[in-house]
């Protein structure tokens, strides 16, 4: 008897992820919380905030949208880890380089 | 028939990875949009006050307009997964409907980029004037660039529909000119923080 034909095949996980994508509820949901964020950028900027915490916070909010719409409208919470990987790996280089250029100016300025 | 064939096989096609080959490489892609952007944000940011004559950016910026313009790309990014659900559902008519909502959304920001450009100019801050307003105008040209790119795949796809050749099998292809959309959108979050708040806030 030939057991080895009657077993289903392993299912792979990134295929299982990459199936449950958000329905319009949500991804309006997630777009109200992107506008709110955005107009409490837009208020810090005429209000009256010390530096420091100014840039921290738009920094922070910055962060908060670019994740919204990363995790949600590119689905990379739901999808396969090697897409997030790939585009982690890019973001980590891309930062890699700023610095790289920052300690090469400051070097060059003495 | 034989087209008919492969896009059948072509949709279901077992890769290595378990995972689509265009995804990936769109995946792969947009990391190296990531080092394109970088190095365009970095060069703005390393630039950003040195020494050189004439007007720089942050004297011409007009906050409130530039605000407007990202409400309006983070309103395009929202339509984007509304044509892609929509195609996924099968429901064609939303799909061309989302998809022309999210091309004409992309010519107002492009078109308000053009428009805050031409004043920019007027009021004395050409792409010569000193190294910042090179490294700004490189930035936010390479930005709407990319945008106008974006225009131009929607409206493609929105034709591709509308000749019955966008069917729910192919949702992908939408998937993935969405991926580039959103893309856009996050470096402009991006951009809209860096090159514009944080700059003009401390200078005041």
């Amino acid at each position: 008897m030939d057991v080895e034909t009657n077993q289903e095949p392993p299912e792979r996980p990134a295929v299982a992820r990459a199936e449950r994508h958000p329905g319009p509820k949500e991804y309006i949901r997630i777009a109200i919380i992107l506008g709110a964020v955005t107009a409490m950028e837009v208020a810090i900027y005429y209000a009256d905030v010390p530096h420091p915490l100014f840039i921290a916070t738009l920094i922070f909010f910055s962060f908060v949208k670019f994740s919204l719409v990363v995790l949600w409208f590119m689905h990379l919470k739901f999808d396969s880890r090697t897409y997030a990987r790939f585009f982690v790996m890019g973001l980590a280089l891309a930062a890699t380089l700023y610095f790289v250029v920052l300690i090469s100016f400051r070097a060059f300025q003495g | 028939m034989a087209q008919a064939v492969h896009e059948a096989h072509g949709a279901d096609h077992e890769t290595s990875t378990g995972l689509p080959n265009v995804k990936l490489g769109m995946w792969l892609f947009l990391a190296s949009e990531c080092l394109l952007f970088g190095a365009l944000i970095s060069t703005y940011v390393l630039y950003r006050g040195s020494i050189g004559e004439g007007v720089h950016p942050i004297d011409v910026f007009d906050i409130a307009y530039t605000s407007i313009s990202s409400f309006v790309l983070l309103a395009s990014s929202l339509t984007m997964v509304l044509a892609l659900s929509a195609i996924q559902r099968g429901d064609q008519v939303r799909l061309r409907l989302w998809l022309m909502t999210t091309a004409m959304l992309g010519m107002v920001f492009v078109g308000g980029q053009v428009y805050e450009f031409t004043s920019f100019i007027r009021e004395g801050m050409t792409i010569k004037t000193n190294v910042t307003s090179g490294a700004f105008y490189t930035l936010t040209g390479f930005h709407g660039a990319h945008v106008t790119v974006g225009i131009l795949m929607l409206l493609s796809l929105v034709v591709l529909s509308g000749l019955g050749r966008l069917g729910q099998e192919r949702s992908q292809v939408v998937e993935l000119v969405g991926l580039y959309w959103h893309f856009v959108d996050i470096v402009w979050i991006v951009i809209f923080t860096v090159v514009y708040l944080i700059p003009a806030g401390t200078a005041r």
